[in-house]
C-alpha cells in the first residue's frame, strides 16, 4: 500500500537547515496496523505529513496506492488525501461552527455528493462509532472522547485506504484511549491500513508493528 | 448551484465579530452612500441651472444696438442708430443658416415698464412687440387661450398675450381674463392667452409679468415707426450658432454704416457659449464626484480586504482542516472571494438604496413644500448610474477578496494546521 525509499527532508530555518529525515524506507502492506514512536524532534510527525501529503519531501520516492506521490499540484494532493487518506490528530480538528454530523459529511462534501445523501451516511458513520445521539451537537458540546469519535468517522467516510493518526489518544484519559484503539482496531480489520504516531507504548503494543525513529532515521522495527 | 455549506460558512464567518463585520460593512456603505448623494447634488444642481433656461433654444443668439466707436463714411463716432423692419427681410433671405428669426421691440426701451390698468386695477409690465415665432425660441407654457399668430401681425391687432402675475394683480382671484380688455398707456388692448414661464425661481416671476402683443400693432401704437429694438435668432439645426452670429454682425455692420472693425456697435450676446460655458463647469463637477466618489469607496473596499486579510489569518488552521479533508484550492479562494463579495454587496446595496432614498426624499420635499429653489430641483442618480455602481461594487468586492484568498492558499496544508494565533 505504502513504500517510500531514502526519503529526506529538510527545513530551512534561516540561514539553518535542519535536516530531519535522513533517508527513510519503509513499505506498510495493505491492511497493516503499525504505530510510529520516537522523542520529540525524532520526525515522526514529519514522516506522517510527507505521508498524508500534507508536506512535501526533498529527496527520495513515495508511492502511496500504485501513485507515486511527487511535486503535485495543491489541487491534485487534495482529491488525493480526500480519496485514499483519513486523518485522526490529537487536537480533533473538528471545525466549530458545523455540528458533529456537519463535520463528518464534510469530505462527502469535496466530492459534491448531496447534502441529503451526505448527512445520511455521515448519521450511519456516527451509528457506526455509537454517538448518534450527539449527531446534532457542536463540538463544543461533546467530550474528548465523543469528539475524537467524530473525527474518526469524519476519517472513515470516504472509505479511505489509509488511516493516518497523529496522537489520537495524547488527549483523553486512558479508560477513553483504550475505547478509542478498539475501535480503531475495528476499522483496522475491516481491511483499511492503519498509522499511528504515539509515544505511549500500551498504544504502539496494542498495533501489529512498532517503528522506532531517532534522529531522522528507522533505527527499529518491532513486531508486538 | 445554490450551495448551503458554503452560505452557512458565509454567515458563520460574518458573524462571528459582529461589531468587525458591521465596521467594515459601514465603509463600503459609505463609499456608496457619498458617491450617490454627490451625484445626485451635482444633478439637482444641474436641474435647478438648466431650468432657469427654460426651454429656451439653446443655439440662440441676440442682437442690439449700441453706439459706433470708430468714424465711418462721413459718420463721427458715438453715433447711435437703430435696426428696422428692412433688417428683417435682408437677414432672413440673405442668411440662409437662420431657422427662426424673431424681432422684437418693446415699449419705453430695454427693461422698460408701462402703467397697465384694468378698472381700479392697476400695474406696472414691461411691453414687448413680438412674432409668433417668438414662442418657438423662448418657449412659455400656454395655460388658457392662445399665442399670438401671423394674422394678428398683419391686421395689427389690439391684442395681448399675457403672464400669470399680470392676471394675479389685474384680476379678481377666479375671474376668466380671456376676452377682458385692459388699458396701456391709455389704449385699450383685449386679453387673448394667459402664460406661464417654464423658469424656476426669481427668472419665472420676471417671465410672468411680461405682456406680449403683436410685433407690428405695438410699433404703430405707440409711433415706434419701424425700428426694432431686438433681434433674437436661431441657427438651423447642426449649425453652430457663431457661424449666424457672425454673418449677421457682418450683414448688419453693412446696413448701418457700422465700421467693420468696429466690434463694440452691434451688441449681441451668444446663449450657446454661455450654454456650453455651464456644461463645461457641470462636467467638472460630475468628474469631481466621480473622482472624490470612488475615492471613498476605494477605501471602503481597501477596508474590506484589510478586514478578510484578519479573517483568512484567524481561520488559517480552520482552512488547513477543509484543506486536509479535500478542498482544493480554487474552493478555498471561491470561498473567500464570495464572502467579500457578500460583504460589499450587501453593504453597498444598502448604501446605495439609502442614497436614492434621501434624494428621493429631498426631492418630494421640495416639491410640496412649495420652496422655490432657483439653484436646485429634483436631485437624484439615474438607474445606468445606480446598476454601474452596483457593478462596480461586485467587482470591487472580488478584488478585494483576491489578495486574502491567495494568502489562504499560499500556506502548506501542514502549516496551517499547525498555526497558533
Amino acid at each position: 500500500m505504502i513504500s517510500i525509499r531514502n526519503i529526506h527532508k529538510s527545513y530551512l530555518n534561516g540561514q539553518n537547515s535542519l535536516h530531519v529525515l535522513k533517508g527513510i524506507d519503509l513499505d506498510v502492506a495493505a491492511g497493516d496496523m503499525i504505530s510510529v514512536m520516537g522523542a520529540s524532534g525524532s520526525g515522526k510527525s514529519t514522516l506522517l505529513n510527507i505521508l498524508g501529503i500534507l508536506d512535501t519531501y526533498d529527496q527520495g520516492e513515495y508511492i502511496l496506492g500504485g501513485v507515486k506521490i511527487k511535486r503535485l499540484n495543491e489541487r491534485k494532493a487534495a482529491q488525493l488525501r480526500n480519496r485514499m487518506l483519513g486523518f485522526v490528530f490529537q487536537s480533533f480538528n473538528l471545525i466549530s461552527f458545523k455540528n458533529a454530523m456537519e463535520n463528518v459529511a464534510m469530505p462527502l462534501y469535496y466530492q459534491h455528493v448531496k447534502r441529503k445523501k451526505r448527512n445520511l451516511i455521515a448519521l450511519e458513520y456516527l451509528d457506526k462509532m455509537g454517538i448518534r445521539e450527539w449527531a446534532h451537537h457542536l463540538p463544543n458540546e461533546l467530550s474528548g472522547g465523543q469528539k475524537q469519535r467524530v473525527a474518526i468517522a469524519r476519517a472513515l467516510i470516504t472509505q479511505p485506504k489509509v488511516i493516518l493518526a497523529d496522537e489520537p489518544t495524547g488527549a483523553l484519559d486512558s479508560v477513553t484511549s483504550l475505547e478509542v484503539m478498539d475501535q480503531l482496531h475495528e476499522i483496522n480489520k475491516s481491511g483499511i491500513t492503519m498509522i499511528i504516531v504515539t509515544h505511549e507504548h500500551d498504544i504502539a503494543a496494542r498495533t501489529r508493528k512498532t517503528i522506532r525513529i531517532t534522529d531522522g532515521l528507522i533505527t527499529d522495527i518491532v513486531e508486538n | 448551484m445554490f450551495d448551503l455549506d458554503r452560505w452557512m460558512e458565509i454567515y458563520h464567518v460574518l458573524r462571528s465579530n459582529k461589531l468587525r463585520t458591521f465596521l467594515t460593512a459601514f465603509g463600503v456603505f459609505w463609499g456608496i452612500f457619498m458617491l450617490v448623494i454627490m451625484l445626485g447634488s451635482g444633478n439637482g444642481l444641474q436641474n435647478g441651472i438648466t431650468r432657469n433656461f427654460g426651454d429656451m433654444a439653446t443655439n440662440s443668439v441676440f442682437f442690439w444696438t449700441e453706439s459706433t466707436t470708430i468714424p465711418y463714411k462721413g459718420f463721427t463716432r458715438g453715433r447711435t442708430f437703430d435696426y428696422d423692419n428692412s433688417d428683417i427681410t435682408a437677414l432672413s433671405e440673405g442668411i440662409p443658416e437662420i431657422k427662426y428669426l424673431a424681432p422684437r421691440t418693446n415699449v419705453g426701451g430695454f427693461n422698460g415698464s408701462s402703467s397697465v390698468i384694468r378698472n381700479l386695477k392697476s400695474g406696472q409690465f414691461p411691453i414687448f412687440g413680438d412674432y409668433p415665432v417668438f414662442n418657438k425660441i423662448d418657449p412659455v407654457t400656454i395655460t388658457s387661450g392662445r399665442f399670438l399668430n401671423d394674422f394678428d401681425l398683419s391686421e395689427k391687432r389690439k391684442v395681448i398675450v399675457i403672464g400669470q402675475r399680470v392676471v394675479d394683480i389685474l384680476f379678481e382671484p377666479g375671474e376668466n381674463p380671456i376676452n377682458q380688455y385692459i388699458r396701456i398707456n391709455g389704449v385699450y388692448f383685449k386679453v387673448i392667452g394667459v402664460f406661464r414661464s417654464k423658469r424656476n425661481g426669481e427668472a419665472a416671476n420676471q417671465d410672468n409679468q411680461r405682456i406680449h402683443m403683436p410685433f407690428t400693432t405695438l410699433q404703430r401704437t405707440f409711433n415706434l415707426g419701424n425700428s426694432v429694438g431686438f433681434f433674437n435668432i436661431t441657427s438651423k439645426d447642426g449649425i453652430p450658432v457663431s457661424v449666424v452670429e457672425q454673418k449677421v454682425i457682418e450683414a448688419l455692420k453693412k446696413r448701418h454704416f457700422v465700421a467693420p472693425e468696429d466690434d463694440r456697435a452691434i451688441g449681441h450676446f451668444n446663449l450657446e457659449e454661455e450654454f456650453r460655458k455651464m456644461e463645461g463647469l457641470f462636467n467638472g463637477i460630475r468628474w469631481l464626484v466621480w473622482i472624490v466618489g470612488t475615492g471613498t469607496l476605494l477605501a471602503g473596499i481597501i477596508g474590506v480586504s484589510n478586514i478578510m486579510l484578519v479573517v483568512v489569518k484567524e481561520r488559517t488552521r480552520e482552512i488547513g482542516i477543509q484543506r486536509a479533508l479535500g478542498a482544493t484550492p480554487v474552493k478555498v479562494i471561491t470561498q473567500v472571494i464570495t464572502e467579500a463579495v457578500v460583504l460589499t454587496t450587501f453593504s453597498g446595496y444598502f448604501g446605495l438604496v439609502t442614497g436614492v432614498g434621501l434624494l428621493e426624499g429631498i426631492s418630494y420635499l421640495l416639491d410640496h413644500s412649495g420652496v422655490n429653489t432657483e439653484m436646485f430641483l429634483h436631485p437624484g442618480v439615474n438607474f445606468n448610474v445606480a446598476v454601474t455602481a452596483l457593478a462596480i461594487l461586485i467587482i470591487a468586492g472580488a478584488a478585494a477578496g483576491l489578495i486574502p484568498a491567495r494568502k489562504a492558499v499560499s500556506v502548506k496544508p501542514i502549516d496551517a494546521l499547525r498555526f497558533e494565533l
